[in-house]
């Protein structure tokens, strides 16, 4: 579809809702994990982050009436995609957001397409969401594997870090962050010496760790996610691995899992995220009001993301005057974003929103003030740099 | 550090250790299972989520009580065997005169009930467990930095388990025990009481799973789904070895527990489907298994 | 087997003896019929179509477990297999529903062969811990090889074009391709259960060591009907995967086996209509739950607590005990 047609259709929608602006009702659906492994990062936290969009754009006064309904997809594709059928089909949701788990946000991205309806993953890891199976429908917030490796990878190689062993989930998910990360380590002039690849889930690293150990790497990537990270981490720190002068270096890791494991087990580890609660004035003010929420807990960068996602697309009914997806989808890419969590942004015609990133190190125990006190910010990944060139991700919609 | 050739005979060392490690927690594991299969004919299929109490009980010790890792060791058994008592004397005691499918689907349903109540209450992010202080830092032995808390975890499941043997082996206890198992009927006869008997014995076997998630609450993050997978393999374990012996549950324990640790080295993608693979060709040459009593 | 249970009976089953069909059975079925034709257009027909996949699921179950006195738990392997292969099948080789959904089924039918052989060489707990063992083995298999795509399963799955002809991306007419598979599924078992064979596997399953006096090849039979429950639950998944245009690792992990179990258990083991309403019952809480998180597993596990404990016949079990007839 074309810019200009993409512009017509949303003016002729204008035109023939035209007084029902004052009317417009939409539906939110927040569908993540409320009892397993991502709970933390996602769950109850971004039904907050929701309505605190919705509060501070006051859409009841702006004359949109915003009701937002919550499930838990279990970290299922079939269990999501079962939801958000049901959701469109039946309840009348005009917009999914968050969906971590890569498998279940492919799933919500392929029936919100069928349904022509708007979803804003904040999530998932998975670049191939605005890569080969991105969407026109998708958008696709706050991080992706894609940033996360070149935000770890090319910072620890630039820091002199060249040797890399890999510690690998094998399943897809796994694959595709040791791949991005490898060529991000290859092309910033690092070597990856090797890499072991162990059963998902796992519970005994150690061995792993051993051969980790005994390649000479300098740094060990951890191309898994959840608790097999935490796992990792932990048995890394009970065989003296770091202490040995090997990095560990997370390539799917959040606040949440570094608050789980405690100080004392992750320091020095160092990880890549768009958000951290505690980055200047306006973030800490506003986690403040979240945490006051969400009984003490700092925000993730998950939650700052639908946060700013939910802000965007109301901005954008506003705008268009409506809630037909496509227009809408065509006003969130073309207005620039702005918020306080993540600066100005952009959303691009792949469906990828544009923002820094930060390099993060886990602080030593000594260092850290008190609860939540968890990074020491090493630098800033620009926008443009932060994520993958729109040319090389593949999206057939860039035709 | 060495170049890596192949497998240099330092590593192969290490990864040896590593399979008597997990090896133990399969052997507590399947020897629990034997014991209660033994007497009551049951395939406790809460197991696993036994031993997932286990660790909880220990992180809630410390948590909650402040009570430390050596009364965890000894206390959480106790409680968690205690609840046993009272779920055989509740629920599975209705179910003997039933065919012994009936215990494993109730079994099953108490794993789920278990796991799900723990995993409401405290989500499976995984919560911290610290090694006593006693255990931490590690040894060189040369070959390999051996964590000091793994080399305990060795020796105590072996003295366990061996003690476990003994006492049902070598002792009168252990030949009464034995002897109900045979013939409940007529050991009743002697004047022995055999339901207290049994709701002892599933008491103990549940005890045992306890024992090992206190284990393994420092090494693996202490999560709801920590026994929910293992079991499975425990249950391969359990088919390998036959159910005909105590020793034959100690040893396939141990044995399969360092196959593994092997396949780790040599070919990582298969290290979770060896000892599925080892089961089929045991069903094939030997059906019993390899401790069993023939058919 | 060391353990001689003779005096206990494995699975209680309200007794049916008549080899012809009872008029009772060709009214339910018919009313049955009806009011599946009906539903649709008062209920959400995804929501249908999912119990029609688990009650034709768990039907083959109950074909092993209530007819042959076998409890797999590891059916789960059979089903996701063939759920795999028909997506696999559908969406990369672009084949038409009806053969995708033949090809999974076959893919069943071959491995429950493959599982069937080895597992029958154990009887009564060991069986229901060798099949739980195999089926955790496909579950890695499936994890770990690419065609399956991991943790993302496969995706998008086109409904496509039944013989090339009728479009199945409307709800409705998928719907009544559903039901004609499912119903035609249960047609089958019925037949299979009242047929001579049927009448030799309740002897086998009633007392093995009888039936094997008699001359009859007991590990043959057992073969057999394991294939056939296996191929029947890998016709169930094949569907549920162009119902659901998505095989993923739900459908080969073992909570699926024990769904499948319980959905049997609750429904009654040995009726022909059990399984339907166990389905029916279970797929309902599942859907009515699925906002509460972890309480639907603590429900499921009640429910099997219960259900051991206090109502062994199940919901039609019960039934049939009032009516005294078979159901």
């Amino acid at each position: 579809m074309t810019f200009t047609r993409r512009l017509l259709l949303s003016a002729a929608l204008i035109f023939a809702t035209g007084p029902a602006f004052a009317e417009t009702a939409v539906k939110i659906g927040v569908l993540n994990d409320r009892s397993g492994i991502y709970t933390d990062l996602s769950g109850e936290g971004s039904v907050i982050a929701a309505r605190m969009a919705v509060e501070d754009f006051g859409a009841a006064a702006k004359g949109i009436k915003v009701e937002i309904i919550s499930a838990d997809h279990q970290n299922k594709p079939d269990i999501a995609s079962s939801i958000a059928r049901k959701w469109y089909d039946q309840d009348g949701v005009d917009l999914i957001v968050d969906v971590p788990t890569s498998s279940a946000a492919f799933a919500v991205s392929d029936i919100t397409r069928e349904k022509k309806k708007v979803f804003i993953n904040s999530g998932a890891g998975s670049a191939d969401l605005t890569g080969a199976k991105c969407s026109p429908n998708t958008i696709h917030w706050t991080y992706d594997t894609w940033a996360l490796a070149k935000g770890t990878g090319g910072a620890m190689v630039a820091a002199g870090n060249k040797k890399w062993f890999f510690i690998t989930a094998d399943y897809a998910f796994g694959h595709s962050l040791e791949k991005d990360t490898a060529a991000v380590v290859k092309a910033a002039g690092g070597e990856v010496v090797g890499s072991v690849r162990h059963p998902f889930p796992g519970t005994d690293f150690s061995s792993y760790l051993l051969q980790a150990q005994s390649s000479g790497a300098q740094v060990i990537g951890l191309a898994n996610a959840g608790g097999d990270t935490v796992n990792t981490i932990k048995q890394a720190a009970e065989f003296g691995i770091t202490q040995a002068g090997q990095s560990l270096a997370g390539l799917l890791i959040f606040i949440t899992d570094i608050h789980a494991l405690g100080l004392k087990t992750a320091q020095g580890l160092v990880l890549t995220e768009s958000f951290y609660w505690d980055l200047n004035d306006e973030t800490r003010a506003w986690s403040a009001r979240f945490a006051a929420q969400h009984g003490g807990k700092e925000p993730t960068m998950v939650h700052a993301g639908v946060y700013s996602g939910v802000l965007h697309y109301l901005k954008s009914v506003e705008a268009t005057g409506g809630k037909d997806s496509a227009a809408v989808i065509a006003s969130m890419k073309s207005m620039p974003t702005s918020d306080p969590l993540f600066g100005k942004g952009s959303v691009r015609e792949d469906g990828r929103k544009i923002h820094d990133m930060y390099l993060f190190k886990v602080k030593a125990p000594a260092a850290s003030k008190g609860p939540w006190d968890y990074y020491e910010k090493l630098a800033t990944i620009p926008a443009a740099e932060a994520f993958r060139p729109i040319a090389d991700g593949g999206c057939p919609l860039l035709k | 550090m060495f170049e890596l050739l192949g497998i240099p005979p330092q590593a192969l060392f290490g990864q040896l250790l590593l399979g008597l490690i997990n090896g133990s927690f399969y052997a507590l594991l399947s020897l629990g299972l034997a014991v209660i299969f033994g007497l009551l004919n049951i395939i406790n299929f809460a197991h696993g989520a036994q031993y997932m109490m286990g660790a909880f009980l220990a992180w809630m010790l410390m948590t909650y009580f402040g009570i430390g890792y050596w009364w965890a060791l000894l206390l959480v058994p106790i409680a968690v065997g205690a609840s046993g008592v009272v779920i055989e004397r509740l629920m599975i005691s209705r179910l003997y005169h039933l065919d012994h499918l009936y215990g494993l689907l109730l079994t099953f349903g108490l794993a789920l009930i278990i796991q799900g109540l723990f995993r409401n209450q405290y989500g499976v992010s995984g919560l911290p467990y610290t090694i006593p202080a006693e255990l931490s830092g590690g040894t060189n032995l040369g070959f390999m930095f051996l964590p000091n808390y793994r080399g305990w975890v060795v020796l105590a499941s072996l003295v366990v388990c061996l003690g476990t043997w003994f006492t049902i082996e070598k002792t009168k206890l252990g030949a009464y025990l034995r002897a109900a198992t045979e013939n409940p009927t007529l050991v009743g006869a002697f004047g022995i009481n055999v339901p207290r008997m049994i709701t002892l014995t599933y008491g103990f076997g549940v005890g045992l799973a306890a024992l090992a998630g206190v284990l393994a609450a420092p090494i693996y993050s202490v999560n709801p789904n920590m026994g929910a997978d293992l079991i499975i393999v425990v249950f391969a374990v359990v088919v390998i070895g036959g159910m005909g012996s105590i020793l034959g549950a100690i040893v396939t324990g141990f044995g399969l527990g360092i196959i593994e640790g092997l396949t780790r080295v040599f070919y990582p993608e298969g290290s979770a489907v060896v000892i599925f693979v080892i089961m089929a060709l045991v069903l094939l040459v030997k059906p019993a298994g390899l401790f069993g009593r023939t058919v | 087997m060391t353990v001689a249970n003779t005096e206990t009976h494995p699975v209680t089953l309200p007794a049916d003896l008549r080899i012809s069909t009872p008029r009772h059975h060709v009214v339910i079925f018919a009313g049955l019929l009806g009011l599946l034709l009906v539903a649709p257009f008062v209920l959400y027909p995804v929501f249908l179509m999912k119990v029609l996949c688990f009650a034709l699921f768990a039907s083959a179950l109950n074909l092993l477990l209530g007819y042959g006195g076998l409890l797999s738990f590891g059916h789960a392997a059979f089903f996701g297999s063939a759920s795999y292969v028909a997506a696999h099948a559908a969406k990369v080789w672009g084949l038409t529903p009806e053969l995708a959904i033949l090809l999974g089924t076959g893919a069943g039918a071959v491995l429950g062969l493959g599982i069937g052989a080895l597992a029958i060489r154990r009887q009564g707990i060991y069986f229901a811990m060798v099949t739980l063992a195999f089926a955790q083995m496909v579950f890695f298999f499936a994890l770990q090889v690419p065609f399956t795509g991991g943790e993302d399963g496969i995706q998008a799955v086109p409904r496509g074009k039944l013989f090339g002809l009728v479009d199945l991306s409307n709800d409705l007419t998928l719907y009544f391709v559903v039901l004609l598979i499912v119903f035609g599924g249960l047609l089958l078992i019925y037949r299979i259960v009242h047929s001579p064979f049927g009448q030799v596997l309740k002897a086998i399953r009633d007392n093995e060591p009888r039936s094997v006096s008699l001359g009859y090849k007991v590990n043959r039979y057992k073969l057999a009907v394991f294939v056939m429950s296996a191929t029947l639950a890998g016709l169930a998944g094949a569907t549920k995967a162009i119902v659901f245009q998505l095989a993923s690792l739900t459908d080969v992990y073992w909570t699926m086996s024990g769904e499948v179990v319980l959905m049997t258990l609750i429904g009654g083991m040995g009726t022909i209509f059990g399984p339907l309403v166990g389905a029916a019952v279970i797929v309902t809480m599942q859907n009515y739950f699925a906002g509460f998180g972890a309480w639907v597993t603590i429900l499921q596990g009640i429910v099997f607590v219960v259900t051991v404990l206090l109502f062994r016949e199940g919901i039609i079990g019960v039934i049939a005990r009032w009516t005294k007839k078979a159901l």
